[in-house]
């Protein structure tokens, strides 16, 4: 049977039809395999043994894969889905699990590794690593392949008995979807026969016929012992070959463990293993077929290494031979199968077994998803034919600091013209990408080949999509983006001033652009640079205004049916009313189960799309003056506009290595020079409505509220258009207030006007901050933004810091992140920024605050116009408590390091000074200026010193005389689950540190996963039924120290309590938790329309519900002798069910199994009863009935 | 002990008190509390196709929001029900409240597609329903159909329900026709088990202040049963069918003069709403002293017993914001989710 699916439900379809559990972990981009396994025994569907597998979330892949151990030792057909530092966590079982001899298959979408920063694209980093364990490594090149070869290596391990780690290319073949021919269950049982399966079972763990194994050898009989597998392991490659033989018995699909393609007496061979060996091959028949002497090998079987087959493969004839790695080994002889090759040749060569050594060069390519190109592969040969090769090179890249790149020719198109080669450029929200995965589905039903790879931008709000489809009536072959595309889509004006839209169309393509431009008056409208690209490729001009189609027919945004029915419409694909009619037929089926107004809307939209779309008439000359505007503004930076400027226009590509920071460091403050524009609809501020509250600024998710006061005759000079209105604090007379909003950062996301409380008397609906168009405001705008920023910031000693109305005059320092629009984090995120960022050093978690945080182009985290502000960094997902103590360790022993040669230089650098200094109280923010002076001074009397190694020292610590505050700062999931054991060390430590949990209650960043915070009740992935545990009490089990300060708090139902516990718990001398409510766009959450911007709403009945109590335990009230616990919300008035029948991740509950809806309410209902009831009586007991901090005086 | 016994389109019950469709019976445990109560039989509230559609659409909505637009997250829900799961939770209500009761209970539709109405039906049955009630209004009339269209599609549904079940089927009227009697009679004849008179809607207001339009929900008023009485006394010896009367009853009085007018049951939501399901044992009593002073020995007895030979006609329109007004009015009940 043929199926268009990506290399995840290839692989997973194999896999969870061979096996009887899952013990997976999500990380990206593997987890759509563990995902889809669940979707499919939560429907019921059974494996080929006719048993329905279970799937089991673990809390890392540590534990993961500890329970794929014991699942195996049970005797269960078991496996995991995995990638990157999740297959790192795995090692240690991996050697335990292959040690034993346990059949076992893990299906690694293989990724890179974090080292000077994380990536979650493709490479082989994380499969070589785990190549010393014993696990056989079966490498796949394509979708087909992965569906294939995941079959193959259970066969292969249910005979061999080796554990085998299935892996192909993250991203490029993981999600890339293809047509493919998919085994049946009878392919699938004929590679694994039942005594196999049997064979396994016999040899589980069972008290009826009792053994011991993992026992504890010593030096007398281990090694001994380890030589035993020796035979199980030469069998495996004939096991191999014999299962693909099995499988091409059956399908015709014939592979071997290692294959040879190309010209039979081939000089120059290229050896590859994963998707770049596919390019590999179809370039190698281009280039014979031009009559080169060139082959290349694919390597399926990496361990146990093919040393004879690969032998064989390389024809006698072979010169030169050049290994590619889509790894890299710092440090190195070479990469790891460069060494494999070039030592099996070797050996061979000098046992006489093989007449001439030929040359062999290492390469890398493809880390982090790289493209790899047919170009490039032909680069690689050109090499290879040079007089001198070079013994080391990479390609893909620029590499002007150790001259190891190649030159290659980027514009080499080996593709069939027969291929229909298209692109579309989308924004994520307007459902191009769900409309090309249709379009593929409807061609594919057709009888053509497809292939589709999507590409998303670093943001989670308002980023762009770009799709890359082909189309053909043979299978497709090229895992690599669309370089010549005959069929452009630009699904939004805007979106054609990026310059890779043209820079990939071939010559004579066809531009489909969305604009509200007739044909007429299109051309007129566009920049000279996009003219003149237009007339250099002889482009066919194309107009429809999808976004007015959509809009009246009733989809919203949504332009994504109008575009596809145009699409089909003049790329000729399809004949037009055939093509019609499978829209038709597509809408219907894929919006049938939404309901009859929108499949008729949809139907409309492909009615309208057909009578607005319109051939414009290109002239011969470009006319414009209109030019694209600078990405960042003039007068950035230098590295700004020489390296970030070049990534956010799309050509990261092109930037050579010696551009780039070494160690992964780059500079701060970047976002702000991206002007997004995201929305078109911005806040505005209305000064006579407005009560100068701070709410507004206080939850803007992107520091985009700003707000001053100054002296009124600051105001002079003021732009036209510049608001303000008299501050209305007392004490400062002749003040002016100003709320300037950064209208090009705003996502619109409307939290501020729901936060203010005000509404005019004239006009309900009106508030002192509302939503207006973007477009009409800029100008001025934009003139306010300069002047508001030379106005001063508030000094922070004449702040009040106590409450809201004081902190909106903090300057955030985290700003204009990526995070979702009406993100329910950043704002407790900004507020640390705000209150601590000039002293405070971040660990953050892996997970959406690291992204948000720090996914390149651009980052929010900025210093102050002192150049002081927040030192942020993200080690890994599961270490992030441990890291963030282990910055606390380094502060406090150069602190007190600091102490001692102060001390001993007290004399000349004056007794009083170094008193005052060592003294000083650091906890309110003019002592903390005092302090600020006194290290200045300091300082300055140092440097008048001579010298001398105690001053040097203490020069190079004296910044910790000033108290640094080290947060910790991660999600739930890093919280409650992968991170747990650390956290909860690290609060057991008595250290100063502060943690801040972003409770979303799942794993946001990788897609809704349930962790150990997702609530009873509720819905996420791996809890697909509801989740039937309560949420962890996070908070008791900290509290249950005593010297740990504790806080629960919902911004959006009490700031003011925020706002003092931050400060409580930065204050407090020891181990802080916050646990912040922070509403997801995982929730299922909207209000008119708009997504999560109910999400104080939410926040407020999370509190009323008595579901999420506020709380705070401060282990200095219990060391006075009061008692430490305050719940600070009032009793429940409202029921759980009024929260969180709000929300979807609770509601599509009772549309999918409504009993148990009910009886999971009921339950969730008495737990709050419980857990409120529990509250109540904790905060009435004396000191004496919690726990002492038992820590000597501070 | 007076007999208050009755037969509703073949149903025995056991007093002719019935809960008319009202959040009350949202839940399992609703239903329960109202059979508890003493009516001799519960509508439920009505499904509405409506929205089922409004909320497979929203949901869908939700569960789309914020998906394919990151590498890392391209989705944060799987497998959100379309309109195929619509009424499922309605029926797990009706299936698990119909055996626990020891009154019929009564499902009520209001469709908007053929196969809604047919689907729906079937699938009430199923679940246990003992009769289905057709609240059949659909999509507002333009101002270009026809009087005699909206009729005809009365009876249409009617039939096509007919097919689909064998339970009986009652329909729902408006008191907004030109001639409701000639209405009532061609419900009859096309098969209707009985009738309910009258539909209550649940009229939406302008807030002149906010410039809006508002839902509203108002429970009704004694004042307000003399049409429907009116209407029960002039057909009930027109018809041999069920006849059920709905609207303003507050007191035993107010059932004694729908059952001397003719009808089968009297049914209310507003008096248990506005005074607890206590409510429906005060009727009953008022009813039984009624019929105590006036020696009725059943209410078989002095069931039509005004009621008067063939008459008028009532004329209406509207419509607008029903199911708006309806969902607004029941949007405390939030749960369970």
């Amino acid at each position: 049977m043929r199926a268009t699916v990506d290399g995840n439900e290839a692989t997973a379809s194999v896999a969870y039809r061979l096996n009887e559990l899952c013990c997976i972990f999500p990380i990206t981009p593997s987890s759509p395999m563990a995902e889809l396994a669940d979707e499919w025994s939560a429907k019921g569907r059974s494996n080929v043994f006719g048993s329905v597998p279970s799937v089991v979330e673990m809390q890392s892949e540590g534990g993961a894969a500890g329970a794929l151990h014991g699942a195996l030792q049970g005797g269960a057909l078991s496996t995991t889905f995995t990638a990157s530092q999740g297959l790192l966590l795995m090692v240690p079982n991996m050697y335990k699990i292959a040690g034993e001899l346990t059949p076992a298959t893990i299906h690694v979408a293989a990724r890179a590794l974090a080292a000077q920063a994380l990536s979650i694209f493709g490479d082989h980093q994380d499969v070589m690593a785990v190549r010393a364990t014993g696990f056989a490594m079966l490498a796949s090149a394509s979708v087909q392949e992965a569906h294939d070869m995941a079959a193959v290596a259970q066969a292969a391990t249910m005979a061999a008995r080796v554990p085998f780690v299935h892996f192909f290319d993250g991203f490029r073949t993981s999600h890339e979807l293809n047509t493919i021919e998919l085994l049946s269950d009878d392919d699938l049982r004929a590679l694994v026969p039942a005594e196999l399966v049997l064979a396994h079972r016999r040899r589980a763990m069972s008290p009826e016929h009792p053994f011991i194994r993992g026992t504890s050898q010593n030096p007398d009989v281990y090694f001994q012992a380890r030589e035993t597998v020796n035979p199980y392991y030469e069998r495996v490659p004939a096991l191999v070959e014999e299962a693909m033989a099995r499988l091409a018995e059956r399908t015709g699909r014939r592979y071997h463990v290692v294959g040879y393609e190309g010209h039979p007496e081939a000089e120059r061979v290229v050896v590859a293993m994963g998707s770049g060996a596919e390019t590999l091959r179809e370039t190698v028949r281009y280039l014979t077929a031009a009559g080169e002497r060139v082959g290349m090998v694919t390597v399926r079987l990496y361990r146990p290494f093919p040393g004879a087959a690969l032998l064989a493969a390389l024809p006698p004839t072979v010169r030169r031979v050049a290994v590619l790695d889509r790894t890299k080994e710092p440090g190195s002889f070479g990469e790891p199968l460069f060494l494999d090759v070039l030592g099996a040749l070797a050996e061979a060569y000098t046992r006489g077994e093989r007449e001439v050594m030929p040359l062999v060069t290492g390469g890398r390519y493809g880390l982090s998803s790289k493209e790899f190109t047919p170009g490039m592969a032909a680069g690689v040969f050109a090499e290879l034919g040079r007089p001198e090769p070079r013994r080391r090179f990479t390609v893909g890249i620029t590499d002007d600091v150790s001259g190891t790149s190649i030159d290659y020719d980027a514009a080499l198109d080996i593709e069939a013209p027969g291929t229909l080669r298209a692109l579309f450029f989308g924004l994520g929200s307007d459902g191009t990408v769900g409309a090309n995965k249709n379009t593929i589905k409807i061609l594919g039903d057709e009888g053509l080949y497809a292939q589709g790879y999507f590409v998303y931008d670093s943001k989670k709000s308002g980023g762009y999509t770009i799709s890359h489809l082909r189309f053909g009536p043979e299978p497709i072959r090229a895992p690599y983006l669309v370089g010549q595309a005959g069929f452009v889509g630009c699904h939004h004006f805007g979106l054609l001033g990026r310059e890779e839209v043209l820079a990939r169309a071939a010559p004579g393509a066809t531009l489909l652009l969305n604009c509200e431009y007739p044909p007429e008056k299109v051309w007129d409208a566009l920049a000279r640079p996009v003219q003149e690209k237009i007339l250099e490729k002889e482009i066919q001009l194309y107009v429809v205004d999808a976004s007015r189609i959509a809009r009246e027919v009733g989809l919203g945004n949504r332009v994504n049916t109008v575009l596809q029915a145009c699409f089909f419409a003049i790329s000729g694909v399809l004949e037009e009313g055939r093509a019609m009619e499978k829209v038709k037929e597509a809408v219907k089926k894929t919006y049938g189960r939404r309901g009859e107004r929108v499949v008729a809307a949809n139907l409309a939209a492909v009615d309208w799309a057909l009578e607005g779309l319109a051939r414009a008439e290109v002239p011969e000359k470009p006319t414009s003056h209109i030019e694209l505007a600078p990405l960042v503004p003039v007068g950035a930076p230098e590295f700004v506009e020489k390296v970030t400027a070049v990534m956010m226009a799309g050509r990261g590509d092109e930037i050579p290595v010696s551009a780039l920071p070494s160690d992964g460091t780059w500079p701060v403050g970047t976002a702000a020079y991206e002007k997004r524009n995201i929305s078109d609809l911005v806040a505005e501020w209305d000064p006579e409505l407005c009560i100068q509250c701070g709410n507004c600024s206080f939850v803007c998710p992107h520091s985009v509220i700003r707000s001053k006061y100054y002296e009124s005759s600051e105001l002079e000079g003021a732009p036209a258009g510049f608001r303000s209105a008299p501050l209305n604090a007392r004490g400062l007379p002749r003040s002016s207030y100003t709320l300037q909003v950064y209208l090009e950062d705003c996502t619109g996301c409307g939290l501020c006007v729901e936060a203010c409380p005000v509404s005019s008397p004239a006009d309900r609906g009106r508030k002192a901050v509302n939503l207006s168009w973007r477009e009409p405001l800029l100008p001025t705008e934009r003139e306010n933004i300069t002047f508001f920023e030379s106005l001063p910031v508030a000094e922070r000693p004449r702040v009040d810091f106590g409450t809201v109305r004081g902190a909106q005059f903090l300057e955030p320092l985290f700003e204009f992140s990526g995070a979702c629009a009406g993100c329910g984090e950043t704002p407790y995120v900004k507020l640390v920024s705000q209150l601590f960022g000039d002293r405070a050093v971040i660990a953050n978690a892996t997970g959406c605050s690291s992204i948000y945080g720090g996914n390149l182009p651009t980052t929010p985290w900025t210093a102050n116009s002192d150049g002081r502000g927040p030192a942020w960094s993200n080690s890994l997902f599961e270490d992030n408590a441990e890291f963030g103590l282990g910055l606390r360790l380094a502060a406090d022993q150069h602190s007190e390091l600091a102490r001692q040669r102060l001390l001993e230089l007290k004399d000349p650098l004056g007794g009083e000074l170094v008193e005052a200094i060592l003294e000083a109280p650091q906890r309110s923010e003019s002592e903390l200026v005092a302090q600020r002076e006194r290290l200045g001074e300091l300082r300055w009397r140092l440097r008048g010193l001579d010298g001398g190694p105690g001053a040097a020292d203490l020069d190079s610590v004296l910044d910790h005389l000033l108290r640094r505050s080290v947060w910790i700062i991660g999600g739930d999931g890093w919280a409650y689950d992968i991170g747990s054991g650390g956290l909860d060390h690290v609060l057991a430590s008595g250290r100063d540190v502060n943690v801040l949990v972003l409770d979303t209650e799942v794993y946001s960043n990788t897609g809704g996963q349930a962790s150990k915070a997702t609530p009873l009740g509720a819905v996420a992935k791996f809890a697909s039924a509801g989740k039937t545990v309560e949420k962890k009490d996070l908070a008791l089990q900290a509290i249950a120290y005593g010297n740990v300060y504790v806080a629960r708090v919902a911004m959006g139902a009490d700031p003011e309590q925020t706002l003092r516990a931050f400060r409580e718990a930065e204050a407090y001398d020891g181990p802080s938790l916050i646990i912040a409510y922070s509403h997801c766009i995982a929730h299922g959450i909207e209000k008119d329309g708009v997504i999560l911007r109910n999400g104080l709403d939410q926040q407020y009945r999370a509190v009323a519900s008595g579901y999420w109590p506020l709380l705070r335990y401060d282990p200095v009230l219990r060391s006075a002798g009061d008692n430490p616990f305050l719940l600070d919300s009032p009793r429940p008035r409202i029921k759980v069910a009024d929260y969180a029948g709000r929300e979807l991740r609770y509601s599509v509950l009772s549309r999918t199994d409504p009993a148990e809806a009910e009886r999971l309410a009921a339950l969730a209902q008495e737990a709050v009863d419980r857990h409120w009831a529990t509250y109540e009586e904790m905060a009435t007991r004396p000191a004496g009935r919690y726990a002492a901090d038992a820590r000597k005086e501070r | 002990m007076a007999d208050l016994s009755t037969n509703y389109m073949g149903l025995f019950l056991r007093n002719p008190l019935v809960a008319s469709a009202s959040p009350l019976s949202h839940t399992v445990d609703g239903v329960r509390r109202l059979a508890d109560a003493g009516v001799g039989a519960v509508v439920m509230h009505s499904l509405f196709e409506e929205e089922v559609f409004a909320e497979a659409e929203r949901q869908a909505e939700l569960a789309e929001a914020g998906s394919e637009s990151f590498a890392e997250s391209l989705s944060y829900f799987t497998d959100v029900p379309g309109v195929e799961a619509g009424g499922r939770r309605y029926l797990s209500v009706l299936e698990r409240a119909a055996p626990v009761v020891d009154v019929p209970v009564i499902a009520s539709l209001n469709g908007t597609t053929p196969k809604g109405w047919t689907r729906y039906a079937h699938q009430m049955e199923s679940a246990g329903a003992s009769a289905i009630e057709l609240n059949v209004y659909s999509s507002p009339p333009g101002a270009d159909t026809s009087g005699r269209e909206v009729e005809e599609r009365h009876v249409e549904v009617l039939a096509l329900v007919k097919s689909a079940v064998s339970v009986p089927v009652a329909v729902k009227l408006s008191p907004y026709y030109s001639s409701v009697g000639e209405v009532a009679l061609r419900l009859a004849e096309a098969g209707a088990d009985a009738l309910v008179l009258f539909n209550r809607f649940l009229h939406s207001d302008i807030d002149p202040e906010a410039l809006e339009v508002v839902a509203g929900l108002g429970l009704s008023s004694p004042s307000e049963g003399r049409l429907a009485r009116t209407w029960v006394a002039l057909l009930r010896q027109r018809l041999d069918i069920g006849l059920a009367a709905s609207t303003g009853v507050e007191s035993g009085d107010d059932v004694a003069k729908y059952l001397l007018a003719g009808a089968d049951v009297v049914m209310t939501a507003s008096a248990l709403l506005r005074h607890g399901l206590g409510h429906a044992e005060i009727l009953l009593d008022g009813l039984r002293d009624w019929m105590g002073r006036k020696g009725f020995a059943s209410v078989s007895r002095l069931r039509g017993l005004l009621s008067v030979p063939p008459g008028p006609d009532q004329a209406g329109e509207e419509r607008a914001g029903y199911v708006a007004a309806l969902r607004a009015a029941n949007a405390n009940l939030v749960g369970p989710w």
